[in-house]
């Protein structure tokens, strides 16, 4: 990349392999199991993710001098809290239709812990332009595992992908579902998305071996 | 740099911020307000309309009628809006702008006698009753609007939920599930059955309309009890004035 330095380029890849957000810094899990059910709402949950983590990012790694140290948790939530609010009120006035699909994800952005541990771990210690490529790689990352995940479970679960159903039609009985094939109801459910992200955990491992920690 | 441990320090942060963000948010919600309720007037009638069958819905989508002309079709298709108080009858043109959260909260205290909006409407010939309603679902309210034509069976509904699973309970405002209401029957003779959410797979391409059921959305079941609550209660406070229109 002749655009950024090595060593920017490495806070965009990092987090997409080897220091993965979700699969290796364990974080973000519980929006990761909550709304993978569905490619769609992974999409959409992750762009909301990198535009959040992108700016809030920034505004933390500005602020990181002034910021007293006991009540910086307290800070980092209000920030968090604060672009979304923002983002959800002009969304309401000028994107109405857009807005009603994003509603049902405040929340889970808000209490997402990689926006809260990204903001902790780098943007509190680096400068706004490498604490912006950190939120943009952390997110990216983030965004591949939900729609690997979102991919499997739409897939063997709903027989669809991005409501298209790309099986056939399981009550109709066309394309594999002539052949006896039936869908996977517990696909849907959360506990299959905690499994599914194991197994990306367990290639992702046995792959390269130096991720796997002693104890 | 100033000392930013000190106790003085982090107190005098802490009320700047606040006051700072406070000033923020509280400038931009009053200054949005007014755009914001106008868009949820809009959306009202949208659902009001969609409700009755006057929608721009192709093969699987969920589309309303265009922002620019739901105000023409609104007084075009709801021929009158009436607020049903214990036996009396009101006629009034924004019977649709009652809070249903707000009136249920004030129907708490006995005394007070609450106010049931509806509307009626008409579209090639046939009249629709379309009631509004609200309960709750997993998360969050869940609330939506059934129409009725004058023999008490579905013709059309709009569910919608405040924040509801992505991928699950949020498909109440999908095609597939609301589809299915219509041709319902909610009344079983003259006793009131309502519809239930079911699982079970009993009936999965909703073939029979009289079994009071739908087909229920999997991974989603308190959501679709939520729902399958929200009908019977609300129905039920309606059902004498349903009764005096049923054929």
């Amino acid at each position: 990349m002749g655009l950024l330095s090595k060593k920017d380029a490495k806070l965009i890849s990092d987090p997409l392999a080897d220091n993965n957000p979700i699969t290796i810094q364990v974080l973000g899990i519980c929006s990761a199991l909550a709304i993978t059910a569905e490619l769609k709402a992974s999409i959409v949950m992750s762009i909301a993710v990198l535009f959040v983590l992108g700016a809030g990012n920034v505004v933390i790694s500005l602020m990181r001098n002034i910021i007293p140290s006991k009540i910086r948790i307290i800070v980092q939530l209000i920030v968090v809290a604060t672009l979304v609010i923002i983002v959800d009120l002009v969304l309401k006035a000028f994107a109405y239709e857009l807005s009603k699909t994003l509603s049902v994800f405040v929340g889970l952005i808000i209490t997402n812990c990689i926006i809260m541990g990204r903001f902790e771990a780098f943007a509190l210690a680096n400068g706004p332009w490498k604490s912006f490529l950190d939120g943009i790689g952390n997110s990216l990352g983030y965004a591949l595992i939900l729609i690997i995940v979102g991919f499997f479970r739409e897939l063997l679960g709903s027989g669809s992908l991005l409501g298209y159903k790309v099986l056939g039609d399981p009550i109709e009985k066309t394309g594999v579902y002539a052949f006896g094939y039936e869908n996977n109801g517990f696909m849907l459910l959360a506990p299959m998305a905690l499994i599914t992200v194991g197994i990306i955990i367990w290639v992702q491992r046995s792959r390269n071996e130096a991720l796997i920690e002693d104890n | 740099m100033a000392n930013t441990d000190k106790n003085s320090y982090t107190v005098l942060f802490a009320i700047g911020m606040v006051l700072i963000v406070g000033t923020i948010l509280a400038f931009l919600a009053s200054s949005l307000k007014e755009k914001i309720a106008e868009n949820k007037r809009i959306e009202k009638q949208q659902n009001i309309l969609y409700a009755m069958g006057v929608n721009d819905n192709d093969e699987s989508s969920v589309t309303f009628v265009s922002k620019d002309i739901v105000g023409e079709e609104f007084s075009k298709y709801i021929t009158k809006q009436i607020i049903i108080t214990g036996t009396e009858i009101t006629e009034d043109n924004n019977a649709y702008l009652i809070d249903l959260k707000k009136e249920a909260a004030l129907a708490k205290d006995a005394n007070y006698q609450r106010r049931l909006p509806l509307f009626i409407g008409k579209k090639d010939g046939k009249d629709f009753y379309i009631v509004p309603m609200r309960g709750k679902g997993l998360w969050d309210a869940v609330w939506g609007y059934i129409a009725l034509d004058n023999k008490l069976i579905v013709q059309g509904v709009y569910f919608d939920h405040a924040g509801e699973t992505p991928g699950l309970g949020s498909n109440i405002k999908e095609r597939f599930f609301m589809d299915d209401f219509a041709g319902e029957h909610i009344m079983d003779g003259d006793s009131f059955k309502g519809i239930t959410a079911a699982k079970g797979n009993a009936d999965p391409k909703n073939n029979n309309k009289t079994d009071f059921e739908v087909d229920a959305i999997a991974g989603a079941t308190i959501t679709g009890d939520g729902l399958s609550a929200m009908l019977k209660k609300d129905l039920k406070m309606y059902l004498p004035y349903l009764k005096t229109i049923k054929q």
